[in-house]
């Protein structure tokens, strides 16, 4: 045949595998496509949020009331007829008023009103804003916060490591809703004062702030540990061995594969927020009146829980639905990301 | 004592059908030892596990017949296999250090293969095992039973699944590459234990391997596998002195020469096997085959009396030889 | 051994310590907080405010507060409230522990029962409708707020199907005591221990049936099979025991974190007086007494538990026991 040696004949002529197509986040994007579980999540997520941005809207031209202002006197009007919003009370003893139940009609009082005569639909697309808005504030803030920790404590090892995993252990071990509600009561009576920077007690940050940190040693433990298996892992070691300096290892090594398992914590991270700051609100610590969150929603359904269940009820099926959405989404990115990934949050 | 004939083994893929083992046939008679040598991706495990009902997946298609002491295997229903399974056909794989659960003693899980398959006490099990182990040459029978999977080295652990598999007397024992993830002298080991076992508890033995020396070493008969069909079948001293396949000729012309000037460069088959998707028409070697002529569109069969010496190759006997020389010559002058 | 042991403990220590001490900060030293004019109450005059300080000794260093503190919560035990004076807080933990026991164990056989069944079942049957199907009700468990899900199984017991033969027997709210009337103490339980096995149990379903399918890859998987074994017995006695350490662990963390008081919401919406309920008083009323009481109470189960669970998980994985 030819006169080149055997072992190099083989090549030619061969082809050579064909180029990759995308790399690996166009990969796990078109995975995640595919994923009809985490795509309707997904949707049905951006639903949630364009509803809850349209409040304003909402409150504007269908429902026509001011959801933050007390109704007591209101009327509306029924097939023709006006009926006062809040109505005599036919339970009990008869005495005081029980607003008005749902209409069911694409209008005022949609889900009924509340014991200060409120729209409840307006209510609900207003408070979850603040809902989605705090709970994901506190994610990007937890995020960062325990990504640094556990990169910190992980790569630099030694003395650093020693110091800030004592203070993990210690956040780690107190009862994580003892610690926010502690923190929130304390903080919500007056507010704080760092420095320069100054936050009123009736904030929408004071939560925020609250809720990042208080789970910032859940996830900065597994970055940590993640952060100290790629440390002897075998390309980090190559590259110490080829004398990379360690800035370098730290920016193009272990920050990638770090910023990954954050990502796919970024939803999981959020569903268990939303829960957060909904206990919080009911327990009146968390978001403060004059605004409103799904939490502070339920907690006023509370005293009309028998009479009008749907004041209660409305919100909490709100978060169940964008807490669902939430997890499956937060599935689906993980199966698609890093589906060998051991690292999980745990919840509840 | 097992015959199969015509064993097919497909899956169905998105980019189509892809036969993974093609019209397979051979005999193992009672303790015979039986080799199957080719690369990864020959078939030769997927035959392996669809012999034992192990193949899980639901694409899988598998047609023929695997006749075992006159029992046809394929198509019995599973509560069946599995008193086939462990009892009269026993598997042993390759990587001991994962193959016994690691929360269980040795001695414990030989003990359920036993009791699965037979009524005995906890005691006699027990005792069984012990004996187990001392057989298979693990040192302290009676403490080692106690030990659990990750107490002992890949030597040992390899003795243990042997053991193991052994437990119930089966007539015929599959290994699917036993020693492969073991080092040589360790593996010389195994398998002279196979061997002395093969005599001890009178099994057969099916062992597959892609190490030309492990079959050099034990096997009788030798069949060598390549894109899921057999092209050579031979008895070990045959398929040494004169092996009639090309392919054959390259596998054994890869192994570096113990004699004789030392080559500068190692030789190997050019090219790579072929995709299970994309097979040629005809004979599957002939892409990398230098004495392909036009004859090789058409696929050979297995040429050669039943029970001989065989080989699929079109090539005619009187000029293998000389052809054979021919590459030994170049390859010669080349280095 | 024994070293191990010392270490273990010192940790412990340190931990609890660790805790007290930052409970105390969060509540005396943060900017803007005042525990005298808390206590007093708005609109004090000063001089009320300097009796009161003096009084509760809030005028001493902080430092000296809290070595006070510490000595009356574990030395002299006679801790007494801010908010009712003479209140002993230890007794009263005492008392408020065996409701919050009562309802964590419950539900803990509960969720534990369902979160295997589920697990298993989801495992077995993986790629299944059934599968699918228990994996979905078990995020939903997940995305319900627990006092929320109590609220609506206190809509649907004592409103609207009270009067059905569903729920008659259901109870007013509010603890009763088990050795008065088991039966009754019974019917109360029920329904809160529900409340909360829901969450968990969907919770360790999802997580069993991740660690099974992971197990059964496994290549002693594949031998297991080859050894004859039925598929049960695989799952069982193979792919379960090796899956059981995951959920034993985190079953000890979450079972020791609800113990300690983790089970607060549920408490509040059901009325129970368990420890949650008194925590979440006394943090209402700023009564730091019993905040620190019963935080240290909490987070020694936490600790506790941790600790359990790390020895829990050398039982369990013989692979762990020859490293130490």
């Amino acid at each position: 045949m030819s006169d080149k040696p055997a072992d190099l004949a083989d090549l030619e002529g061969a082809a050579l595998p064909p180029k990759l197509a995308r790399g690996p986040w166009a990969t796990a994007f078109a995975k995640l496509r595919s994923d009809r579980a985490a795509v309707a999540a997904f949707i049905l997520l951006l639903l949630i949020v364009a509803a809850c941005l349209a409040a304003p809207l909402y409150a504007g031209d269908v429902s026509g009331t001011d959801p933050f202002r007390s109704n007591l006197n209101g009327k509306i009007e029924i097939e023709g007829k006006k009926v006062p919003v809040m109505q005599p009370s036919t339970t009990g003893l008869g005495l005081g008023t029980t607003p008005i139940g749902p209409t069911w009609d694409i209008g005022p009082f949609l889900l009924g009103a509340d014991n200060q005569g409120r729209d409840v639909m307006a209510r609900l697309l207003y408070g979850g804003r603040n809902s989605l808005l705090i709970a994901g504030a506190a994610t990007v803030i937890c995020l960062i916060l325990a990504g640094a920790v556990g990169l910190t404590a992980g790569f630099f090892g030694g003395i650093v490591d020693t110091v800030l995993s004592r203070l993990l252990d210690v956040l780690w071990a107190f009862p994580i809703y003892l610690l926010a509600i502690s923190l929130s009561i304390v903080l919500i009576a007056h507010g704080i004062e760092i420095g320069p920077i100054s936050i009123t007690s009736g904030s929408l940050w004071l939560p925020i702030w609250i809720i990042g940190i208080v789970y910032v040693p859940y996830i900065a433990r597994p970055i940590r540990g993640q952060v100290l298996s790629l440390k002897e892992s075998e390309f980090v070691l190559a590259a110490v061995g080829l004398g990379v300096p360690a800035g370098r290892i730290l920016l193009r090594d272990i920050l990638p594969n770090v910023t990954t398992t954050l990502i796919v914590f970024v939803p999981l991270m959020m569903a268990l927020n939303i829960l957060t700051e909904s206990a919080l609100s009911f327990l009146s610590i968390g978001v403060q009146p004059p605004d409103a969150s799904w939490g502070t929603i339920i907690q006023d359904g509370q005293t009309l829980l028998y009479t009008r269940p749907m004041v209660a009820l409305a919100p909490g099926i709100a978060i169940v639905l964008t807490v669902l959405a939430l997890n499956v989404l937060g599935d689906g990115l993980r199966d698609a990301l890093d589906p060998r990934s051991k690292l999980r949050i745990r919840q509840g | 004592m097992l015959e199969v004939r015509d064993l097919s083994v497909s899956f169905r893929t998105e980019q189509g059908l892809v036969r993974a083992v093609d019209r397979v046939s051979f005999r193992v008679a009672p303790q015979e030892i039986v080799g199957i040598v080719g690369e990864s991706g020959s078939g030769k495990t997927v035959s392996l596990m669809s012999m034992v009902g192990l193949i899980n997946d639901p694409n899988a298609v598998i047609e023929g017949s695997i006749l075992y002491k006159g029992r046809e295997l394929i198509g019995l229903p599973q509560r069946e296999l599995r008193r086939v399974r462990g009892q009269e056909i026993a598997v042993i794989f390759q990587d001991p250090m994962t193959a016994l659960t690691p929360v269980y003693t040795i001695g414990w899980q030989i003990a359920e293969q036993i009791r699965e398959h037979e009524r005995i006490s906890a005691r006699g099990a027990r005792g069984r095992a012990v004996e187990l182990v001392r057989a298979v040459g693990i040192p302290h029978p009676e403490q080692a039973v106690d030990r659990y999977p990750h107490q002992l080295s890949g030597g040992m652990r390899q003795r243990a699944v042997i053991a193991m598999a052994l437990s119930c007397n089966p007539s015929l024992l599959i290994a699917d590459e036993p020693t492969t993830a073991l080092d040589v002298t360790v593996q010389a080991q195994i398998l002279a234990l196979l061997k002395r076992l093969r005599g001890e508890f009178q099994s057969s033995i099916l062992l597959v391997t892609h190490d030309l020396g492990v079959v050099a070493e034990t096997a009788d008969r030798v069949m060598v596998m390549y894109a899921g069909r057999i092209v050579e079948k031979a008895t070990t001293r045959e398929l040494f002195t004169d092996p009639w396949h090309p392919y054959s000729w390259g596998l054994h012309d890869s192994i570096p020469p113990l004699e004789g000037p030392r080559p500068r460069r190692l030789r190997s088959i050019p090219g790579s096997p072929p995709s299970l998707l994309n097979l040629p028409r005809g004979c599957a070697f002939q892409t990398r085959c230098r004495f392909r002529f036009a004859k090789c569109v058409e696929r050979p069969e297995l040429f050669g009396a039943e029970g001989a010496h065989r080989a699929a190759c079109f090539l005619p006997p009187e000029s293998r030889s000389v052809l054979r020389a021919g590459i030994g010559q170049d390859l010669k002058d080349a280095s | 051994m024994l070293t191990a042991i010392l270490r273990r403990l010192g940790q412990m220590a340190f931990v609890m310590l660790g805790i007290s001490i930052l409970v105390f900060l969060i509540f005396f030293a943060t900017p803007g907080s005042d525990p005298a004019s808390r206590i007093a109450g708005r609109n004090a005059s000063p001089q009320t405010l300097e009796a009161v300080r003096q009084s509760f000794g809030l005028d001493q260093p902080l430092p000296v507060q809290y070595a006070i503190m510490m000595k009356r919560l574990f030395v002299t035990q006679d801790i007494t409230s801010f908010v009712n004076r003479g209140y002993r807080v230890i007794p009263a933990v005492m008392q408020a522990a065996p409701i919050t026991l009562s309802l964590v164990l419950g539900a803990a056989i509960l969720w534990v029962i369902g979160g295997v069944l589920i697990g298993l079942i989801a495992a077995a049957t993986r790629g299944s409708l059934l599968d699918k199907g228990l994996m979905v009700v078990g995020l939903i468990g997940i995305s319900m707020p627990v006092y929320w899900l109590g609220e609506v199984m206190n809509l649907i017991t004592q409103s609207r199907l009270h009067d059905t033969w569903l729920f008659s027997w259901v109870p007013t709210l509010g603890y009763k005591s088990f050795s008065v009337d088991p039966w009754l103490w019974f019917k109360t339980m029920v329904i809160p221990w529900f409340t909360v096995a829901v969450l968990y149990a969907g919770l360790y379903g999802r997580v069993l049936r991740a660690s099974l399918v992971e197990s059964l890859q496994e290549d002693y998987i594949r031998t297991a099979r080859a050894k004859g074994l039925s598929e049960r017995r695989v799952l069982l006695r193979h792919a379960l025991r090796t899956s059981l350490i995951t959920f034993v662990t985190l079953f000890g963390l979450d079972f020791g974190a609800l113990v300690g008081g983790g089970a607060l919401l549920t408490e509040v919406v059901f009325g129970l007086q368990g420890i949650g309920k008194l925590t979440f008083d006394a943090l209402q009323n700023l009564d730091l007494p019993v905040i620190m009481a019963n935080v240290m109470y909490a987070s020694f189960f936490v600790v506790a538990a941790n600790a359990l669970v790390d020895m829990a998980y050398v039982v369990l994985d013989p692979r762990v026991r020859s490293e130490r």
